[in-house]
Order: C-alpha cells, then structure tokens, then sequence
C-alpha cells in the first residue's frame, strides 16, 4: 500500500515565540523554521512501516509557502519517496478545515491505504486536520497514536487517552494521528540529503485541487499572556515550610 | 443561541470535566447536553442535576460505549440541526471527536478556548500558551472544545432538566474498540486536583521519582505529575505528563521537583495560582515563573520538607 504523510513548516520548537507589538500576530521574520516535530514522528512511522514491508511507497505532502520545500527535501531525506508541494503565498495560512479538503483531494488521486499526521502543529495547536480528513474520507481515525500495527486490511492502534491507554482496530484505508511517544524519529544522513534532491517534487496550487482557503475564522488580536509576577526564592526548608503552611494547604 | 455540550463519562459516571464545559456553554445561551454511551442512564440523570442546563439528549447504544469518534459523530451531526454550537471539554475523547463533527459539518472548529468574549468571539492559546489569539468564527456553527481550567464547574447539584431519549445511526463499521489499560490511581486526578507535585528528569529512575515524589504528595493529598523528559525517561507513566502535548492543569498550588522548565512545560502549568520550585540550578527557567523558590539538592530538601509539613 500506499503511505500519505502531510508535513507542516513551523517554528522551531526551540524558539521562543515573539508576539508583534501591533498585536497582528508572532513575527516569524528571520525565526528559524523546522518541521513539526509530530511530523517527524509520522515520517518516521511510514518508514519503519515500509522497511516491514507493509507499505510500497511513501508520498509527503506540505501545504505552504515555497519555503516549505526544504520540509519535503527533509522527509525525503529521512525515506520518503516522493512529494508534493501545494503552494500558497507568503504569509498565508491555511486553516486545518481547507488542508483536510485538499488532503482529501490528493487521497482521492493517490489512494492511500493509510494517512499519518502529527497529533498538533506547535504553532496554531489545533489538533484537528487528521480528524478532519478522516471524516471527509469518510474513514476511521487512530488518534494519538503510541503504537501502530498494520495486519492485513485493518491497522490496530493503541492511543494515548487521558488515564492511559486504548486500543482500537481500524478498517483500513484509516488516518492515523502521532503522539510523541509512537517512536524517535531518525536523523537524515549526508548522503541520504544529497539523494533526497533528486527525488520527485510535484509543485501544485490549492486551486488545482479546486479547494477554496479562505479563512472562516478571523484573527481579530494575538497579545502577549498575562505575565506573571517575579517570586522570591526562600533561603532554607524551615522558610518554604512557613511559607506553604501559610498558603493553607499543609 | 442553543448550544449542545458533550458530557465525559465512562458510562457509570459524569467527569468533571464536563462542568467547565457547560460553564462555557452557558455564556453563550441556552445549554443542551449530550450523553452518548451503553447502559449510561446514570449518567444522564446525574447530568440532569447541573445547574443552568435546558435538557438532556440520551443516546444509549452499544456502539457508543467506548465514544469512537466514527459513531458518535453522524449522532451529534444529527442533533446539530437543532443547535447551533457543540462544546467538547478538551479533553482526548473531546480532541477526537469535535474535529470529525466540524469537518462533516463544514465548519472549522476554535480549540481550547480561554474565555468567551461575544457570541462567535473567543480567545485561545497560541504557540505553546507564548500568545493568546482572539478569534471570530465566520461560520453558521459553532464546533467548539473548551479548555477545562479556563472556567469555573457549573453547580452539579441543583439542576433538574428533563431526560429525553435520542437514537442515532448506532454502528458506522468503521472501527471497533478492542481493551484499555486504565493507570488505577487512588490520587486526585490530575486535571482536578488542587495541588499537584511534579517531577523531572532529576529524579534519576523510576524507583527514586517514587521514593521522593510520593511521600511528599501523600502528605499534601496532592496529584502527581510529571514533566515529558521524567515521562519519556521512563519513570512514571505517560498520562502523568504535564505541557503542551500532556495535561494542561491549573491548581491552587504546582509544585515543581527537579524541572527546568522548557517552553513546553510552562504551557501546561503556567496559570496555576501558586508555583513553587525546588532545583539545584538556580538560572533554571522555572524560577521565572515561579512564587517560591528554593536553590539546593532536591534529595536533601525534599525529604526534609515532606518531614517538616
């Protein structure tokens, strides 16, 4: 079968947002950029996936600015075969309802046996595209996943629930969403980055899936959180003792 | 507006949950529940009880014992032609279902919202909790999930709204459940405890997190958490993880034992009302955040502390 894999271009997870002092948004100018870190760990599972030999080909999608080419140039580098680019301008950002619609095309084209996303993107912590998807394919969805188990038609995935841990058997074609704990991604080696540059990249637009992004949510302000005020640091036990005891709890 | 709230229960019995969620509800007008599971009437006539609730729809069905998002969805779609919102605690079953109602209406859905500031008007957290977004919804329906420590429980006693019974399409074939390993826990869950002891990676293993942690957290009735290095090192379970991609929770007091406090952390315990640290670093992160600070060796302090409460 054939693996989808959608990867997102967002702000390193080592940098500290800046909120932009017009209160528009966080300056992503001059920010170091990576992929998100869930998507990694989805890379990572269709590879491992098709060194099992459950799954023939891996095809990486972003949707994104041109710049998102290096995150596809990076998955390929990590395994993945092939991979398209769904470009949209600049600046512009695709809520997750519309990267499921044009997900949802690209399955209608590739048909996938089995769609791996990151659980969240960092930066708009949604959580919602690989839901999303799975209902507009009409399809069961894994999310969460910490173990992944293809056999045969159906994939059994054990998910990362709030008390522990379900486990739930998938009809496939199923979209499966990672969590942090489903496996430590690799890193791509030199040789693999310089391989990687050769393997196909499709550049295509939104339009040409015919799928409208117009946002249907409107940002009205992005401001800074409420700061909290500097603490003071107690010199022993006995002092944090007297203090705790005040706040009542002991 | 008429809004339509999913209650969290595990079939015997409402989760907490669900009372921040129809807190939020209710800012925006009339509140509707829905309890969707097998042989779970108590749980309907216990949801009954909250205050400020109009009524409650019951669907019980076998096939939505365990709350798969395949089966509950075309259920809630159904319901949603007479409401306009759906309201998720933000919870896993929350986070998994709301999407898929969203996508199969044609609405993007708002995650996680902090406050409610006008009728399609929220505010929610951006970039790890480092930027608060005030967001408009264009859409003729709301797919909403709320973020549990945001708001205050509604009153769970003194409601008394009528029970009706609902049947949805049951089966979508799509997916079955096949066992669950629930962490027995005699503590105070994590996400309602008033004070929460929390460890990091200084806590060497397994057997050590347990010698230091839990004296201390028995002597306080506190829930026990932990930071994602203490959890993906093995020492404590993975449902103990607090920050961005665990348990976001906000207690009276938050504890933090041998945690650094990376961006990722900070995100899921920041608006805790009193954060108190214990790290041998003293440039550690955490003490940027934090009421109370104390620089040392948490193998001293700790135990000397846990005495001396």
């Amino acid at each position: 079968m054939k693996i989808l894999v959608p990867v997102k271009r967002v702000i390193d997870y080592n940098v500290k947002p800046r909120v932009k002092a017009d209160g528009t948004g966080v300056d992503l100018a001059n920010v170091k950029m990576s992929m998100n870190p869930f998507d990694e760990i989805a890379v990572e599972e269709a590879i491992r996936l098709k060194e099992q030999g459950k799954a023939e080909e891996i095809l990486v999608v972003s949707i994104g600015p041109a710049k998102a080419q290096e995150t596809l140039r990076t998955a390929l580098a990590m395994g993945a075969d092939r991979a398209i680019l769904v470009q949209v301008d600049d600046g512009t950002e695709v809520e997750p309802l519309a990267v499921a619609k044009i997900l949802k095309a690209i399955a209608d084209e590739e048909q996938p046996g089995l769609v791996l996303l990151g659980k969240q993107a960092i930066d708009d912590d949604s959580n919602q595209t690989g839901q999303m998807l799975a209902a507009l394919m009409a399809r069961p969805q894994g999310t969460f996943a910490n173990t992944v188990e293809v056999d045969g038609d159906s994939v059994t995935v054990k998910r990362e629930i709030d008390g522990g841990l379900e486990t739930v058997k998938l009809a496939l074609p199923a979209i499966v969403t990672t969590d942090l704990r489903l496996n430590e991604p690799r890193y791509a080696s030199l040789p693999n980055i310089m391989k990687a540059k050769k393997k196909p990249l499709d550049n295509k637009t939104p339009a040409d899936y015919g799928v409208d992004t117009a946002p249907r949510i409107k940002t009205l302000k992005v401001a800074e959180p409420p700061v909290r005020q500097a603490g003071i640091k107690v010199a022993d036990v006995d002092e944090l003792v007297a203090k705790i005891k005040a706040l009542g709890i002991a | 507006m008429k809004t339509l709230v999913w209650v969290e229960h595990d079939n015997a019995h409402m989760k907490d949950a669900t009372l921040a969620a129809v807190t939020a509800a209710g800012k925006l007008g009339e509140v509707h529940l829905l309890v969707a599971g097998a042989n779970c009437r108590a749980v309907a006539d216990e949801a009954a009880k909250i205050a400020g609730v109009g009524k409650v729809h019951l669907a019980d069905n076998a096939a939505y014992e365990h709350a798969l998002a395949e089966n509950i969805a075309p259920l809630v779609v159904d319901l949603m032609g007479h409401h306009d919102a759906f309201i998720c605690p933000a919870t896993t079953t929350g986070k998994n279902i709301a999407p898929r109602v969203a996508a199969l209406l044609d609405v993007m859905q708002i995650s996680d919202i902090l406050s409610v500031e006008g009728d399609k008007t929220f505010t929610r957290p951006i970039y790890a909790g480092n930027a608060i977004a005030t967001v408009e919804s264009s859409d003729a329906k709301l797919v909403i999930t709320v973020r549990g420590t945001a708001f205050e429980k509604a009153d769970a006693t003194s409601g008394s709204a009528s029970i009706e019974d609902v049947s949805g399409a049951g089966d979508a074939g799509l997916s079955s459940f096949v066992g669950s390993e629930i962490a027995e826990s005699e503590r105070p869950e994590l996400t309602s405890a008033k004070i929460i002891v929390s460890g990091g990676r200084a806590l060497k293993d397994a057997e050590t997190f347990e010698q230091v942690i839990t004296p201390l957290a028995d002597k306080l009735g506190a829930g026990i958490g932990a930071s994602r290095a203490a959890v993906d090192a093995g020492y404590v379970p993975n449902d103990y993880q607090v920050g961005q991609t665990g348990k976001i929770v906000a207690p009276e007091v938050y504890i933090a034992i041998g945690i650094s406090g990376a961006i990722q952390h900070l995100a899921g315990m920041k608006d805790s009302k009193t954060i108190i640290a214990i790290n041998k670093d003293e440039d550690a992160p955490i003490f940027q955040v934090a009421d109370l600070g104390l620089v040392g060796d948490l193998y001293k302090i700790v135990p000397e502390l846990t005495e001396k409460l």
